[in-house]
């Protein structure tokens, strides 16, 4: 009696495990930073463009590959050709070091959450020097949410080279990360498939409370208005955005950024679609799954930048307030003599009355502007912890909040650890070796037990460098690889045609010539494209370099990578991509050597 | 919101009649929206905080004296001692006193340590409040000890599961043996079970010396 393939409940299961998997932390903390780069409202337009040259006929060939394949992405692959056998195994090697490193945003995601639970916020004040008499140093340089971040959370050290010691705090809140990813999927689609329902729609709920909330505050239209205008331009006319369109790079973001929003070549999305039944309309779900990750990225922006309108409007009537006050104490003027509205006036009327005071408080006087405010526009962690933990302890009831935001960045961020996990464990799960010798549940918790243990290094006091140079290296290029051969292994090598039948038999129609086209000349020579771009840009910047934070100015601080960490660069990118010209050579060597073996018999 | 700044103490000599003057020794400069009934009230305020820290009941609210008011509302104030004529008491005894009962007299004015500002007297920030376990590890060990609730009852589910699957088939693969050739298997398992587990015998291959065809 041959075990039957584990199959998702309904294929509302897939679909949600799909979203959860492809709408992660990147829609929040990515997509409103290069919205607002590139023009705004304009950026738009390439997007949208990218998404259906791109994003949906690759999302679209991979689930049919793995629908149809009912395989995890090395048996899928070897499958279509045995030479391709690397392409699976550089998936999963990819994911690998995904899961390693991502895991430890949850992490820091958990890290905040627990401490929501007490008032004030640990983050809204600068805790107090030694002797009591001011605030501490490092956080009167900066400010208190950035000291929390970089302090409190990280303990971060100031170069790559000082390793220190583990953080015990964040460890075991990486432990526990991995073990509610464990707890997800321990029993493989049975119990993967309860989770999803609540990582795909709880993110959604919390960024609805999150819109009602941000476009309420205070100020928050300001952040509405700049978003849609394009950097560096005083007025938001059309001319001046479509202006964006002409320049390469927001084409290239675009397409990047609907590249890696979707997890393509994870093998994440092909693990998933095996456990489908065979007549599942992947088509269609390809298109929502797409439509929506695209649709929650716009409407992410949208909260984000209500609530860094409130954040800069706050911190700007802050500095007014503050610069009303000098002027009126050092003045002994009236209260309510100076106000907000006739401050550059009455600043004229006292440099000319008062000519010596004034410029003896000159130095101290800051021009304060809501651009500049705005500008300090970031993206990634800085977005997510610093940035909305900013503007969450202005509001009322802080911590309601806070909580909401923080277990929304955790659905977020284990939907997609999940889509990780599976596509590491489903090839494992699928050879025969391992699955007759362990059972699932073990296969799994070695799986997460080996990450866990390598995620700790990210917990040192250097960790976070470690982390930035996953986060930059460990996917971009190798993807792009993986995705590029993928797209020309089912068209040329498989067959254009032999895949059209494989979709006939499947869904019951042969797929639109649209699809074809796409699959077989335009997202090819895109990817071809972008993978040249990167190339070339990382040969023209020379010595990579970093953002190390320094205690001491309480900024960071521009540094080069040691010799080492270029190293480890290098092996991150090398060790995924040479998996596929190695694979397709060891099976030529084997099959060789069984054809010598069978004519010598 | 009333914004009141503090002045330092100046410690300049002054003559009998100019006690109080900007800058004088022991003055102290106050600043707020104010009238003569709120001035009234500073007064009392000093004379108390001044009676509280001595001891000694002897200051009186004339011996508080206000100057050089502007409309910002800030001003110098000295206060006398009228046992030694004419001299201010030192600026370290006021500021001292004042430091001891500034709660009381910000809540007088109903303002806080900013806006009630004693220039010179800074204010002591007070420590946060420290429990004895961080709240975070609170929630955080409630959070691991369901987290790992979970996996242990999804672990021996699954193991309990698994041994009755490997119990039933074990029971199969008895009978088959005690039985021997004679049994009839459909898939691995025997009719005579099959028919137990309401399987369905098709009716039209019961003929039993055709069951096999003999090879």
């Amino acid at each position: 009696m041959e075990k039957s393939r584990p199959l998702w409940d309904n294929p509302l299961q897939f679909v949600f495990a799909c979203i959860s998997y492809a709408v992660g932390l990147g829609n929040v903390w990515r997509f409103p930073y290069l919205c607002q780069t590139y023009g705004g409202g304009g950026f738009l337009i390439p997007y949208i463009i990218m998404l259906i040259v791109e994003g949906m006929p690759l999302l679209y060939l991979e689930l049919a590959v793995g629908q149809h394949m009912r395989q995890g992405s090395i048996g899928a692959w070897k499958i279509i050709s045995p030479y391709l056998s690397g392409v699976g195994i550089a998936s999963v090697v990819v994911s690998f070091f995904l899961s390693m490193y991502y895991n430890v945003i949850n992490a820091w995601a958990f890290w905040y959450l627990f401490n929501s639970f007490q008032d004030p916020l640990p983050w809204a004040n600068c805790p107090l020097n030694s002797n009591h008499t001011g605030y501490d140093e490092e956080c009167a340089k900066t400010s208190s949410t950035q000291y929390f971040w970089y302090r409190k959370t990280l303990n971060i050290s100031p170069s790559i080279d000082e390793n220190g010691s583990i953080q015990w705090e964040q460890a075991v809140c990486l432990i526990l990360a991995w073990l509610l990813v464990y707890l997800c999927i321990l029993r493989g689609t049975e119990s993967t498939g309860k989770v999803v329902y609540i990582t795909a729609s709880l993110p959604y709920v919390v960024l609805i409370i999150y819109l009602i909330r941000g476009l309420t505050l205070h100020g928050s239209v300001n952040g509405l208005i700049y978003m849609f205008t394009p950097k560096g331009s005083v007025s938001h006319s059309l001319a001046l955005q479509l202006e964006q369109l002409a320049n390469p790079k927001t084409w290239i973001n675009a397409a990047t950024q609907i590249f890696f929003s979707l997890g393509l070549g994870f093998g994440s999305l092909i693990a998933f679609a095996s456990y489908n039944k065979p007549n599942n309309n992947c088509e269609r779900h390809a298109i929502i799954v797409s439509l929506i990750n695209s649709s929650t990225s716009i409407f992410a922006s949208i909260v984000t930048f209500s609530i860094y309108g409130f954040k800069a409007t706050f911190n700007y009537e802050n500095c007014i307030s503050k610069v009303i006050l000098l002027l009126t104490n050092a003045f002994d003027l009236e209260e309510g003599a100076i106000t907000a509205d006739n401050l550059n006036s009455m600043k004229d009327y006292l440099t000319s009355v008062y000519p010596n005071e004034y410029a003896e408080l000159l130095p101290q006087i800051k021009n304060c502007s809501l651009e500049a405010e705005l500008d300090t526009a970031v993206q990634g962690t800085g977005l997510a912890f610093i940035l909305y933990s900013e503007a969450i302890k202005n509001m009322e009831v802080p911590q309601l909040y806070s909580v909401l935001y923080f277990i929304m960045l955790l659905t977020l961020g284990i939907g997609s650890m999940l889509g990780n996990i599976t596509a590491i464990i489903t090839p494992l799960t699928d050879s025969k070796f391992l699955s007759t010798h362990l059972p699932k549940e073990a296969i799994s918790g070695i799986v997460c037990f080996i990450n866990c243990i390598i995620g700790l290094v990210f917990t040192t006091k250097a960790g976070n460098y470690w982390f930035n140079i996953f986060n930059d290296y460990a996917a971009t290029l190798s993807l792009l690889l993986i995705v590029l051969v993928e797209t020309i292994a089912v068209c040329y090598i498989y067959g254009l045609r032999r895949f059209e039948d494989d979709l006939h038999l499947m869904l019951g129609h042969k797929p639109n010539w649209y699809w074809k086209i796409m699959w077989a000349f335009a997202s090819p020579v895109l990817i071809i494209s972008l993978f040249i771009f990167y190339l070339t840009d990382y040969i023209h910047t020379g010595t990579l370099q970093y953002q190390a934070w320094d205690a001491t100015q309480g900024q960071q601080v521009t540094k080069d990578y040691p010799s080492y960490a270029l190293a480890v660069i290098g092996l991150l990118v090398a060790a995924s991509t040479m998996c596929i010209p190695l694979g397709a050579l060891i099976t030529f060597v084997m099959k060789r050597l069984k054809r010598n073996v069978s004519t010598l018999e | 919101m009333l914004e009141i700044l503090l002045l330092a103490f100046s410690l300049a000599t002054i003559a009998h009649a100019e006690l109080c003057s900007p800058g004088a020794q022991n003055a102290i400069k106050v600043r707020y929206t104010w009238d003569a009934s709120e001035e009234y009230l500073f007064k009392a305020m000093v004379a108390f905080a001044m009676r509280r820290y001595s001891n000694k009941a002897t200051t009186q609210i004339s011996n508080v004296l206000l100057c050089c008011m502007t409309e910002r509302v800030s001003f110098w104030f000295v206060v006398t001692d009228s046992s030694k004529n004419v001299t201010t008491v030192p600026g370290s005894e006021v500021e001292a006193a004042i430091r001891m009962n500034r709660n009381r007299i910000n809540s007088a004015f109903l303002l806080t340590d900013h806006t009630l500002e004693f220039l010179k007297i800074s204010t002591t920030l007070s420590p946060p409040v420290e429990s004895t376990v961080p709240v975070w590890l609170v929630v955080f060990s409630v959070v691991l000890c369901l987290v790992i609730a979970g996996i242990f009852l999804l672990i021996v589910s699954g193991i309990r599961q698994r041994r009755k699957n490997n119990n039933d088939s074990a029971e199969y693969g008895d009978l088959e043996d005690q039985c021997g050739t004679q049994v009839t298997t459909e898939n691995g398992i025997p009719c005579d079970i099959l028919d137990l587990k309401s399987g369905h015998i098709n009716g039209v291959y019961t003929a039993d010396d055709e069951r096999f065809t003999p090879l």
